[in-house]
């Protein structure tokens, strides 16, 4: 089999995988592997930017947000239909993306982490400040009636389930065409050495600003589809944590691999889940955080593993890998 | 001034006052340089002198303060780097800068993909892979190559630019002799359908290549011509070995 074919072949494995799953998971892991697959998204969107342009943001929390007010607020204050109200989330994070980078890109390192991260507390103080539209932190929740385009019924936990496995596999798909493209290779070779591409004629500037833009736009589809699926739209999905989960995701799956940011996601939406169930098993008084844990298995796995899951089995056995 | 567009005679590279200060520092200072297409001009001069700062200007890496730069007739001054690069000039660092943690195809692919796509690309990269003698190593890691055919991996990705000028800042730094005999060879061949700018430091390669030499010494060009009469030249030899030192720290 050609290399290309067993990329394919990779790929199209999962989505079929996943497909059917659909059929055969109990219905409380079903639930779960929905929001996976919708905040895998946002880990894939996140990963362009971090894993093969080499940007370390700290604000991608504004861009899910961004699509997660962009398509809910419409919908819930202006009665938009679904369709036009997701692609117009998915245009707000473009659009601010773009924006955000013209500044923020003319910065980098440390730098440009602490502009990402300001720039991101700034849209969560907005989603507050604004809250006779948000509701800030207690948040809006999207009636069912409103959730329904045409024969599809978003409440229903069998067209959640498609839906965010459709939108998954268009992120995924989209992912590994961009990274395999010129662009893909552009984008590596300016984590490796920006200096040495813009002396190769690359105006490094702008292909940074689309791989922003980019990564916006998947992270506000995230954001959309979320508010959309689930119904639900607050600040605190514009707070730091928000930031930072993507990252953690795509460390832990495996930054620059193509399937590392869906790993990552399930993996740790398990962890701390088993996490949750142990601790109040065990110590049901103690009142522990299953971040605890979740901390302590990042620690030992950045030690350990420092490439993530995919970044792991790509050094060891699979040197194709995307 | 003598560039002029389109006038058969005008060099392919001229600066006017070319000038850059860093602090109170003149690193480069008024230089009026010109250079003809088809020339190796060898850029020679003391540590310090601003020769790498002067072809950094060139290449656009870094903002003059003050002057300007034509190249085949166009004025270049304001041109962002990788639009000069575009034009035609292409610049081989001092320091090996390759990609480590990519192949040597690849290294050479990313030059080459800009103006070659699918079966050209694949020819581009053998064509100055195997100019440079490394088509055998292609799909080694380039962080793993021994120094002196990384110093050819970045000269396989100046050629891949398909360059009209070639800058060389110091090629020949940590190479062994022999190396360096077979990289006199193959900056002849280069030579054939490109210009070539050379800073270099060893005089056996200089003289060895050089059709003309600019000899720069705090931030000034203070003589230009043969190799012969720039040896012979009282103020390069002052420059070089007799000058007062503690007189030239401060420019």
């Amino acid at each position: 089999m050609s290399e290309r074919a067993r990329i394919a072949a990779l790929h199209l494995a999962v989505i079929a995988l996943l497909f059917a799953a659909q059929f055969v998971l109990p219905a409380y892991h079903h639930g779960i592997v929905s929001r996976v697959m919708v905040l895998a998204v946002f880990a894939i969107g996140y990963n362009l930017v971090f894993g093969y342009a080499g940007m370390l943001s700290l604000g991608h929390a504004m861009f899910f947000a961004a699509g997660m007010y962009g398509a809910g607020l419409p919908v819930y204050h202006g009665g938009w239909g679904i369709g036009p109200a997701f692609l117009f989330g998915i245009a707000c994070g473009a659009v601010l993306a773009a924006g955000i980078g013209l500044l923020a890109l003319r910065t980098s390192g440390v730098a440009f982490m602490i502009v990402t991260m300001m720039f991101g507390q700034v849209a969560y103080l907005l989603a507050l400040w604004f809250g006779d539209w948000t509701r800030g932190e207690e948040g809006l929740t999207i009636a069912q009636d409103l959730r329904v385009v045409g024969p599809l019924d978003l409440t229903d936990p069998t067209t959640r389930y498609f839906v965010a496995l459709a939108l998954f596999s268009a992120a995924l798909l989209a992912s590994l065409a961009l990274v395999r493209s010129r662009f893909g290779r552009t984008l590596v070779a300016i984590r490796e050495n920006e200096e040495r591409t813009r002396m190769l004629g690359y105006d490094t500037f702008r292909t940074k600003l689309a791989a922003l833009t980019v990564s916006g736009a998947l992270c506000a589809a995230a954001g959309a589809a979320y508010a959309l699926l689930f119904g639900y739209m607050g600040a605190g999905f514009a707070n730091v944590p928000y930031s930072i989960l993507p990252l953690l995701w795509v460390l832990v799956g495996g930054a620059a691999t193509v399937i590392g940011p869906f790993v990552g996601t399930l993996a740790m939406f398990y962890l701390t889940d088993l996490s949750n169930d142990l601790l109040n098993r065990n110590f049901p008084d103690w009142d522990i955080s299953a971040l605890g844990i979740v901390g302590l298995a990042l620690v030992l796995l950045i030690l350990f593993f420092p490439k993530g899951v995919m970044g792991t089995v790509r050094a060891r056995w699979l040197p194709w890998l995307p | 001034m003598a560039a002029l567009a389109g006038t058969s005679n005008a060099p392919l590279l001229s600066t006017r006052g070319l000038s850059r200060s860093f602090g109170g520092l003149k690193a480069v200072d008024g230089v009026d340089f010109d250079l003809p297409a088809g020339e190796i001009r060898a850029v020679i001069g003391p540590n310090g002198a601003g020769k790498t700062t002067f072809v950094s200007l060139v290449s656009g890496r870094i903002a003059p303060t003050a002057g300007r730069i034509v190249f085949d007739g166009t004025d270049v001054t304001r041109l962002p780097a990788h639009r000069r690069v575009g034009l035609g000039i292409a610049y081989t660092f001092q320091i090996t800068s390759i990609y480590a943690a990519l192949s040597v195809a690849d290294n050479v692919a990313l030059a080459a993909q800009r103006s070659a796509g699918g079966a050209a690309l694949k020819r581009a990269v053998d064509e100055a892979l195997t100019r440079v003698g490394l088509r055998d190593r292609a799909s080694e890691l380039a962080g793993n190559l021994a120094y002196g055919h990384q110093r050819l991996l970045e000269v396989a990705m100046g050629l891949a630019l398909k360059p009209r000028l070639l800058i060389l800042d110091e090629p020949t730094q940590g190479l062994s002799d022999a190396e360096i005999d077979g990289f006199v060879q193959l900056v002849r061949e280069i030579a054939k359908g490109a210009t070539v700018m050379l800073i270099e430091h060893n005089m056996a390669v200089v003289m060895a290549l050089a059709d003309r030499i600019t000899v720069m010494d705090q931030g000034r060009v203070i003589a230009e011509g043969a190799p012969d009469a720039i040896r012979a030249d009282p103020a390069v030899q002052a420059a070089y070995l007799g000058a007062p030192q503690e007189a030239a720290s401060h420019g």
